[in-house]
């Protein structure tokens, strides 16, 4: 400001076009900073398929195997089990599967390419505790009556069937999701594509 | 300039007094310790609440002083050694075990943590009591809601290095929590671990948050809490402004220099501390297994969620309103009002100087509308942390339902509640109860 008090334009501008030219360079700095925060490389190579073979898995069983650092559920159901699955159509919150949490194969009623293997993500869609398996009807295992069996999440009890459904009115907004996942041969399964001889 | 430093604090012709001169011609150091302890005059009528202030900054030392020496043999590793145990976990249990005195010196950081919240929740709770918040010490209250909000996320951080079952699935659980947000939420989520789950990434930038970038920032914030504490002057059992009293030097006629009187105050204060602390620390280092979970003596393990999960009990209030959040308003999940709800009963602290409308500070000239309603908002504060060291349950959700509106209500009715009341007078000069 000159001695006069009146405010030079020229120089004014020039203070302006100087501390917006180096605020553009402090933000182009963050650049690499808030990219480091990204998953590496590393990291996104990590999600390589899993292969499973699934020809000890009895009826009635479950397996976990760990697929991109996650559970990865394949449970072998019995016809007792399908059976619960219609009866629970109208107690679960998104019965025919609307909701993309499943590749378009899996888009059915028990939610898997066979009937009876259920391949779905072990990790609940509420805030990605792993749901404990609660298989028994009944009370027996700490549940209501009317249980049919499933799973509990432990977290904050958001209750699945088992074809991985959620019940209504649980704080888990979709089912749990499905992979994708290919039968390689009829006991063999790759999980994490969908393209056989990938 | 400096001439005239020199002018201001004049030598005694020691050695020492020279060298002080020598000093204060360069760097505040007499001015600063006049200003903050020698001749920093706080309300002599200071009771027992006043005690959690220095407490605070004390355990804030152990802290400091015990991380330091923690991070000498603590690995942020989630790769398996050998013996197929992770090398972060491993590295907790080498302190525990190998290290000569690491066992205390990691009792101490982690029975530390709980200490620092009983002791920050008290310091609160006083101001709550005795209106400390309201004007003009509204800055001082937001650097200090500042200081609890990155006390909460250090305590976070902090919690996942020993890489044990409930350090590993709290994080999974807490991170989600913000891919609730719409749109940005997902990859917020992402960003925040490094990873698409919880991994290696997520323990590496979670120590250095934890040991860098939060107690950098927590020590300025203290600093500014202070700072603005000082300018002001100090609120006081009565409420009432000391300042405004003052003798022919200018004091106040009921304030007494912070130093000796209440340093020597505050050791009282410390030793009695100690003593419930080093209790803790030698007979109940576990705290009962609320300073320090059982699934936590466990490794970390990806697959399997323990079957009771819950966060450490300083968070669990929140926690018990996230999970009372059960309801989808306005085409949004539950999920989402849930981390909208808990972190509202966190940031709402912060709106305290401009709830309360009433014409006095104190509780101990306001009426039994105050009395009741600060009460039940404790009440139901300690019902909400104890539901949320539980398992899910409906007749917990309805009680937390319940508690959580109370709790909301408490400050958002407190405009109306706060002014209704009946109120006493207050004195001129402070009562010494």
């Amino acid at each position: 400001m000159s001695k006069q008090g009146k405010m030079d334009c020229g120089r004014r501008r020039l203070i302006v076009a100087t501390a917006a030219v180096g605020g553009a360079g402090a933000v182009a700095a963050l650049v690499p900073f808030v990219s480091s925060l990204l998953p590496s490389e590393r990291a996104k190579a990590a999600g390589a398929p899993v292969e499973v073979d699934i020809s000890k898995l009895e009826p009635g069983q479950m397996m976990t195997v760990e697929w991109r650092g996650k559970p990865v559920w394949i449970i072998n159901r019995t016809k007792d089990m399908l059976e619960t699955l219609t009866k629970l159509n109208d107690a679960v919150a998104d019965p025919k599967s609307d909701k993309e949490q499943q590749p378009a194969y899996a888009k059915n009623q028990t939610r898997s390419v066979k009937p009876e293997i259920m391949v779905a993500v072990g990790i609940c869609t509420h805030l990605g505790c792993s749901p404990s398996q609660k298989f028994k009807q009944g009370a027996e295992e700490g549940m209501g009556a009317e249980w049919l069996g499933g799973f509990l999440c432990p977290c904050h009890g958001s209750t699945f069937d088992f074809a991985g459904r959620v019940y209504k009115s649980k704080p888990a907004p979709t089912n749990l999701e499905v992979p994708p996942h290919v039968y390689l041969t009829d006991t063999r399964i790759l999980i994490g594509d969908d393209k056989k001889g990938a | 300039m400096a001439a005239g430093n020199y002018e201001k604090y004049k030598s005694d012709g020691s050695i020492g007094g020279n060298v002080l001169e020598w000093v204060d011609a360069r760097f505040p150091a007499t001015s600063m310790w006049k200003g903050h302890l020698s001749e920093y005059y706080a309300p002599k009528n200071f009771n027992f609440w006043y005690f959690f202030g220095s407490l605070a900054l004390l355990v804030l030392v152990i802290q400091i002083v015990t991380g330091i020496f923690l991070v000498m043999h603590y690995k942020p590793d989630a790769a398996l050694n050998a013996n197929g145990v992770p090398i972060a976990f491993a590295s907790v249990e080498y302190i525990m075990r190998d290290v000569p005195g690491g066992w205390i010196i990691r009792y101490m950081h982690s029975t530390g943590a709980s200490a620092f919240f009983i002791v920050v929740y008290l310091h609160m709770f006083r101001g709550l009591l005795y209106g400390s918040y309201r004007k003009p010490r509204e800055l001082t209250w937001l650097f200090g809601v500042g200081i609890f909000l990155v006390l909460m996320g250090e305590a976070f951080f902090g919690y996942l290095l020993p890489w044990g079952q409930m350090s590993f699935w709290g994080a999974q659980v807490i991170v989600n929590l913000f891919s609730a947000i719409p749109v940005i939420g997902p990859d917020l989520s992402i960003i925040i671990r490094g990873d698409f789950v919880v991994g290696d990434a997520t323990l590496n930038r979670f120590f250095s948050f934890h040991v860098i970038a939060f107690p950098l920032v927590l020590l300025g914030l203290v600093a500014a809490h202070v700072l603005a504490l000082h300018e002001t002057g100090s609120n006081n059992p009565d409420g009432i402004d000391i300042k405004e009293k003052k003798d022919e030097h200018g004091i106040p006629l009921d304030g007494i220099p912070f130093h000796p009187y209440y340093t020597v105050k505050d050791i009282v204060g410390v030793i009695v501390f100690l003593m419930a602390f080093s209790a803790v620390l030698f007979f109940a280092p576990e705290g009962g297994g609320y300073f320090l979970e059982t699934p936590n003596f466990y490794p970390a393990d990806p697959l399997k969620t323990p079957p009771h999960i819950a966060p450490v009990w300083y968070f669990t209030p929140y926690y018990s309103i996230l999970r009372a959040m059960v309801w989808n308003f306005f085409g949004l999940d539950a999920k989402f009002w849930g981390v909208v709800g808990m972190g509202a009963s966190v940031v709402i602290f912060a709106f305290l100087p401009w709830l309360d409308r009433s014409p006095v500070r104190s509780i101990r000239y306001r009426g039994p509308i105050t009395k009741v309603m600060i009460t039940i908002f404790v009440i139901c504060f300690f019902i909400l942390g104890y539901l949320g060291t539980l398992s899910p349950s409906p007749m917990g959700e309805l009680i937390s339902q319940v508690c959580t509106v109370f709790y909301f209500g408490f400050f958002l009715g407190m405009p109306w509640w706060s002014r209704m009341d009946k109120f006493k007078p207050v004195p001129d000069r402070v009562t010494m109860k």
